[in-house]
């Protein structure tokens, strides 16, 4: 589907499948789209063009109050003049439910996000965190098919965040509800979700598990924005999707794999190396296993589970490469060769 | 020195600056307390003394005048001479319970019409875009560039047998022939509309303007209707403005004499006429500030209903 504000396109030709009961985490900057993508779920908004399929009933021009969907707003947008379990039976109310229903499914709920003790309290008696629980309450209370989490954590503090994302997961695994999250935080994309689609100026540029995009990145972009990644630009040699291919760099012919199909031959395209792939060796030999790079260390930073090596490359550029902590640590100004093995090389589009 | 010693020489340093705090701390609530004891609570017993004296063909009008230097039998005479007659002659006379009656309703009415009113421009101007927000408030308060007087005046141009709406309706085709419109209710509560309006959406306005729009959409989102989310949201959400703006306008309307006295004719009876008249016609202060006592009573009761119904609101549930 698309959306259009004016002649601006916000979301362009995005088309997604979600599988029933996964959690499924929209992941970019902001501005690429992603939340527009949520609202439109919503209903918010409706789509320029396209189609949203729910058990394969067309929710296009459905009005937000008549969908099997909720949402939890990245505010919470509480109402301020309802209790905790007003807030939470507002839903439940607007379904016409038995007054007994509202009780016995408001109390589940606050059992369910741990806040039996504050059904009476009023929103603004209550921390950041608990006012995420009874948003998420709310939100579940009408047991959604599809639920809508806008930057479920973006307003909690870093301590609380790791808790909350494992209880959220814990949630989400027990009701089996699907999850669909908008976050601009790569690494709790990676916590949360069971997919992750990476939105960049509103195209998903790729789907998949934290650990497909994180070691088989489609695009520059993905490869920059999970983890560290050291980018080589060159031009590429024959093969194609798939393949393991040449791509000719100013430190020579470098062996990657295209995952996705990253161009023509004779096309620029860059090599993405994560840190903790490139063997690091000392001394100016080579392994004889796949190629690698002479380089001179500039410094080691001591980062307890690991240590992280900056080093100067043939043409200039630094490198980053890391070891694992205990191993022998080596000097700065030493020589070394970085080895790059051909499968942990993805190439991808320049 | 030791630590004992050090924060003593402290204690000691910071002992000017913390008198200093105590007594900014008593002055600055004493500013408005002195202002409403010089303005409202002076003014207000010097009235009720009036409303207690007998009218008199003196300088003041009414009698008894306290003898400062008389002593103890000058203040007791002072004080014997006072009576509730005033207040009986308000009871008494059927006059007075009809003024204050008809103030009240059309109190009471015109507030409703202008929430009827009122609400829907407020609620567009809270909606209508960031950058038209300014000029809208502003096109509301302009009326205020021009003299009250001279606006209620207007009206009879408007309001009159052969004004400008008469005028319109029988070109619309809606009436065979004029109706009378003015010196009637209804041209007073026109009037008051009118005039009190932006004391009804510029509250109103100020409430829902800052009212959260992801609200809405939680409730919509949660499976209420336009309207419901309205309903449930909306208008609770705008409770307080839409008490302040009742209040301002319920309050000085009670009182109202330039619009009753321009579009009301003769035979209407509000409390601002009957005052004026018993002012300035009869001289008779000690009846006038009798009714002012009156008028008082019935502003104070929705204020202090509002008041407490704000404190619960508040509260909330135990």
């Amino acid at each position: 589907m698309t959306k259009r504000f004016g002649t601006v396109p916000a979301v362009e030709a995005v088309s997604l499948d979600l599988a029933a009961g996964e959690i499924f985490c929209l992941l970019g900057p902001s501005g690429c789209g992603k939340s527009t993508l949520l609202r439109m779920l919503a209903g918010f908004e409706a789509p320029s063009a396209g189609r949203i399929l729910l058990d394969g009933r067309d929710l296009a021009g459905v009005p937000p109050h008549r969908r099997p969907v909720n949402m939890m707003f990245q505010s919470y947008a509480l109402f301020p003049h309802m209790s905790v379990a007003g807030n939470i039976a507002y839903g439940l109310k607007q379904e016409g439910l038995a007054k007994a229903e509202i009780a016995a499914r408001t109390a589940e709920m606050l059992r369910l996000v741990q806040l039996e003790g504050l059904a009476a309290r009023r929103p603004d008696r209550l921390s950041g965190g608990q006012r995420q629980r009874v948003a998420l309450a709310r939100a579940l209370a009408k047991r959604p098919r599809v639920l809508l989490l806008d930057e479920p954590l973006g307003a909690l503090d870093r301590s609380l965040r790791e808790a909350t994302q494992a209880e959220l997961r814990e949630i989400q695994r027990r009701l089996g509800t699907t999850f669909v999250v908008v976050t601009h935080d790569p690494g709790e994309a990676m916590v949360l979700a069971d997919r992750i689609g990476v939105m960049d100026r509103g195209r998903l540029v790729q789907v998949g598990s934290a650990a497909t995009l994180y070691e088989r990145p489609a695009t520059r972009y993905v490869a920059g924005l999970l983890g560290d990644v050291n980018l080589i630009e060159g031009r590429l040699g024959p093969g194609g999707a798939g393949q393991a291919r040449i791509l000719d760099t100013p430190l020579g012919p470098l062996t990657g794999t295209d995952h996705h199909g990253a161009g023509e031959a004779g096309a620029s395209a860059v090599l993405a190396l994560r840190p903790e792939r490139l063997r690091l060796a000392p001394g100016s030999e080579g392994e004889g296993d796949g190629e690698s790079l002479p380089a001179t260390l500039l410094d080691a930073t001591y980062l307890g589970d690991r240590i992280l090596y900056r080093a100067r490359a043939a043409d200039g550029r630094v490198l980053r490469a890391t070891a694992p902590a205990g191993t022998a640590p080596l000097a700065p100004g030493e020589a070394v060769r970085l080895g790059v093995p051909p499968e942990a090389a993805a190439l991808v589009p320049a | 020195m030791n630590a004992g010693a050090r924060m003593k020489a402290g204690a000691r340093m910071s002992a000017g600056p913390r008198r200093r705090d105590r007594l900014r701390r008593l002055l600055l609530p004493a500013v408005p307390f002195g202002w409403l004891l010089v303005f409202f609570g002076l003014p207000f017993l010097i009235v009720l003394k009036i409303s207690l004296s007998d009218p008199a063909t003196a300088l003041p009008p009414y009698t008894p005048v306290l003898n400062w230097d008389g002593g103890v039998a000058a203040w007791s005479d002072f004080l014997a001479a006072l009576d509730f007659e005033n207040y009986r002659t308000l009871i008494a006379d059927p006059l007075y319970l009809a003024a204050a009656t008809t103030s009240l309703g059309v109190a009471l009415a015109a507030t409703v019409l202008l929430v009827l009113v009122g609400y829907p421009i407020a609620y567009g101007m809270a909606r209508a875009p960031k950058g038209l927000q300014p000029l809208l408030v502003a096109l509301m308060v302009i009326p205020f560039w021009t003299s009250f007087l001279i606006r209620i005046y207007a009206w009879i141009a408007i309001l009159k047998g052969d004004g400008l709406l008469n005028k319109a309706l029988l070109a619309l085709g809606l009436i065979a022939r004029p109706v009378e419109i003015l010196n009637t209710l209804p041209a007073i509560l026109i009037g008051v509309v009118y005039a009190y309006l932006p004391f009804m959406v510029l509250p109103l306005y100020a409430v829902l303007e800052r009212l959260d729009r992801s609200l809405i959409e939680a409730a919509r989102d949660l499976g209420a209707s336009r309207l419901k989310a309205f309903l449930t949201v909306t208008l609770p959400l705008s409770a307080p403005g839409l008490v302040a703006g009742a209040l301002l306008c319920f309050i000085p309307i009670i009182g109202e004499f330039i619009v009753p006295d321009l579009l009301g004719g003769p035979d209407t009876l509000m409390l601002g006429r009957v005052l004026w008249s018993e002012f300035f016609s009869n001289r008779d202060w000690p009846l006038a500030a009798a009714v002012a006592m009156l008028m008082l009573v019935i502003v104070a009761g929705p204020v202090v209903f509002f008041r407490e119904a704000e404190a619960r609101r508040l509260e909330g549930p135990p």
